[in-house]
């Protein structure tokens, strides 16, 4: 039987690339939301993972953000804060409602505040540059090692840009554990893992103490004694 | 020598193992840099450095200046303020000028490259006679999003004919029919401006510059011009003053409009006044004097009524230092309100939040703290390496 192939690490870099349009109200965003690649629904949803890696604004999105602060309308921010773009299959779906929640909140107003001295929003799409970091991991202990190391724009690649992006639902790593490990239990748990409001750092914090629970069981379960981390 | 590893003990964890790796994918890629000068201007300081990490992680880049006399670099300059919305006297006979000196650096200069990055207004035109294959890119430091209209026509024929564009900001970008991407300016930790201090180099420069460290500073750095708004400044001190026994010090050089030596006076009649306020006027290379300044500084201001990205405010905050500043131009997309500091649009919001701070002083450790991480994350040097790098690669993509 061939070895399961090792888990590559690979980091990234996001590109931004403005697309010259930028939104002055609700109306020109639930508009521009319409038009805009789907890229950039990514950019402005999942993207703030790897732009702001320390919480720098009321809400992680910058669609819910913008509204919030610089049109002043803290309804519609807070409902689209709550969005979770992990829910969605794809970003079409999450394109969809964000649409939905703008257009019915547009509905129940009267007049639809404009940015008065404040920043329009700016529609930015990222080109993701996918980086190789050398780092790979045959066992389960490997992976941990090397989890604990990675520059975060790995966790970011393989956690938010896989399922979100790349069309592989359970993000890189939980697909690892369950079909090269043979880790269902664990994976579902990595799976479960919640990236939504949340940092790189503490995602890594919290794949690291499932790894670490599962290697702990795996050693007492063989009467060993659980292994430090390296 | 600064070298790449260096930047470990600063960087956030992985980034230099990263640059390493990204630098594997795009070796054997030429990447060329074009600008008018060498020296002057933070773009340049910090084109520099990032010239010297290129060459060390093996990269085939080169840095190339176009030639000119009195007449091109008076023309330049004239543009490069009409881009920024400043009226200027641009004659037809100044454009053809600025046209037929860069015609001319073209014939000279080894153009050929993968990536071709020109920077600013100045050498923009040499794409007109582009040699065949390599991708050129139009790298403005500049915010264009209100030129002024007749030599924004004159421009835009040349900036449409780069493959692509780089702006600082997504607010700086006006309209053009190439792809525009968005690299943030950078403060390098390791040059004079923004390297660690001692508490006793710090008193020295302060001693030599004549600023008493008995009370609580507050600072601001820039061009003395009213774009900045240091008479604003003043009134904001004042404010602040009645409660609090505080130093304004305002240092910087004379700004290039018209009414710099006007705005000078005032300071220097508002310093008459009052001991308080220190005006300083110091040179374009007083990198450790400013590095000094940030450090002393209990608050730092930046109540710009109209700037440009004004990195300053990165540099302030990599210093631990919460930031005031206009809410204009880059100012807010570095200071996270009410996080890292907080933007203003008034004299009197200024004094508000600077009291604010002075009255809580767990905020101002605190927001430095989180604003020093912040500048950590997304403007050093390495950052802006990494997006030259992905830039490089995204561009110049090979068929797989």
């Amino acid at each position: 039987m061939a070895a399961a192939p090792p888990f590559r690490f690979m980091g990234c870099i996001e590109l931004l690339e403005n697309l010259g349009v930028r939104a002055q109200d609700e109306r020109e965003l639930v508009e521009f939301l319409r038009q805009v690649p789907v890229g950039s629904v990514f950019h402005h949803t999942c993207g703030y993972f790897l732009r702001h890696r320390i919480f720098v604004g009321p809400y992680a999105n910058d669609f819910a953000t913008w509204t919030a602060v610089h049109l002043g309308d803290r309804v519609l921010g807070e409902r689209l804060a709550v969005v979770d773009p992990f829910d969605f299959a794809d970003l079409e779906q999450l394109r969809e409602e964000l649409i939905s929640i703008v257009s019915d909140h547009l509905g129940r107003l009267r007049a639809p505040p404009r940015v008065d001295g404040g920043e329009p929003f700016h529609f930015i799409q990222s080109h993701v540059v996918e980086i190789p970091t050398g780092l790979e991991a045959r066992t389960l202990a490997e992976f941990r090692d090397r989890l604990a190391e990675v520059e975060a724009s790995a966790i970011y690649y393989h956690t938010v840009l896989a399922r979100a992006r790349l069309g592989r639902g359970a993000g890189d790593f939980a697909g690892w554990l369950r079909g090269s490990l043979g880790r269902e239990d664990l994976a579902a748990a990595v799976e479960r893992a919640d990236p939504y409001l949340s940092s790189l750092e503490r995602v890594r914090s919290r794949l690291l103490d499932l790894l670490d629970a599962a290697l702990d069981a795996g050693a007492a379960a063989e009467g060993r004694a659980p292994a430090a981390p390296a | 020598m600064i070298k790449i590893d260096d930047y470990r003990e600063v960087a956030p964890r992985g980034t230099v193992d990263l640059l390493l790796r990204l630098a594997d994918r795009v070796r054997g890629r030429r990447f060329l840099h074009i600008s008018a000068t060498r020296f002057g201007g933070g773009a340049a300081e910090v084109l520099q450095r990032l010239m010297l990490l290129m060459s060390e992680l093996g990269l085939d880049a080169g840095w190339e200046i176009i030639g000119g006399d009195t007449e091109f670099y008076a023309t330049a300059k004239a543009i490069t303020a009409a881009l920024q919305g400043e009226e200027r006297v641009v004659t037809e006979e100044m454009l053809e000028h600025y046209l037929e000196r860069n015609r001319a650096s073209g014939g000279k200069l080894p153009l050929e490259a993968d990536l071709v990055l020109v920077h600013d207004p100045a050498p923009a035109s040499l794409v007109a006679d582009r040699p065949a294959g390599g991708t050129w890119v139009w790298r403005c430091h500049l915010d264009l999003s209100a030129p002024e209209r007749r030599i924004w026509n004159f421009f835009r024929r040349y900036a449409a004919r780069y493959d692509a564009a780089v702006f600082s900001h997504p607010g700086f970008v006006p309209h053009l029919p190439i792809p525009q991407f968005i690299v943030h300016p950078s403060v390098d930790p390791l040059s004079d401006k923004n390297r660690e201090l001692s508490r006793r180099e710090i008193r020295t420069i302060l001693d030599g510059l004549g600023v008493p460290l008995d009370k609580p500073v507050l600072l601001q750095v820039g061009a003395v011009d009213r774009s900045r708004d240091p008479v604003g400044v003043v009134n904001a001190y004042r404010i602040v003053k009645k409660h609090h026994d505080v130093r304004l010090v305002l240092a910087g050089g004379g700004g290039d409009g018209p009414e710099s030596g006007e705005v000078l006076a005032e300071l220097r009649e508002a310093a008459a006044r009052d001991p308080d306020i220190v005006a300083l006027e110091l040179p374009p290379d007083a990198q450790l004097q400013i590095n000094a300044l940030q450090r002393a500084a209990t608050i730092v201001l930046q109540k710009s009524v109209r700037d440009g990205f004004a990195i300053g405010v990165a540099e302030a905050m990599w210093k631990g230092k919460p930031v005031i500043g206009g809410a204009v131009g880059g100012l807010p997309a570095q200071i996270a309100d009410g996080v890292t500091g907080y933007t203003v649009r008034s004299a009197e919001g200024a004094a508000f939040w600077v009291r604010h701070l002075l009255n809580n002083p767990e905020l101002i450790a605190r927001m430095g703290g989180v604003g020093r991480e912040h500048v950590r994350r997304n403007f050093l040097i390495t950052r802006h390496l990494s997006d030259y790098l992905a830039l490089l690669a995204h561009l110049t993509a090979k068929p797989a």
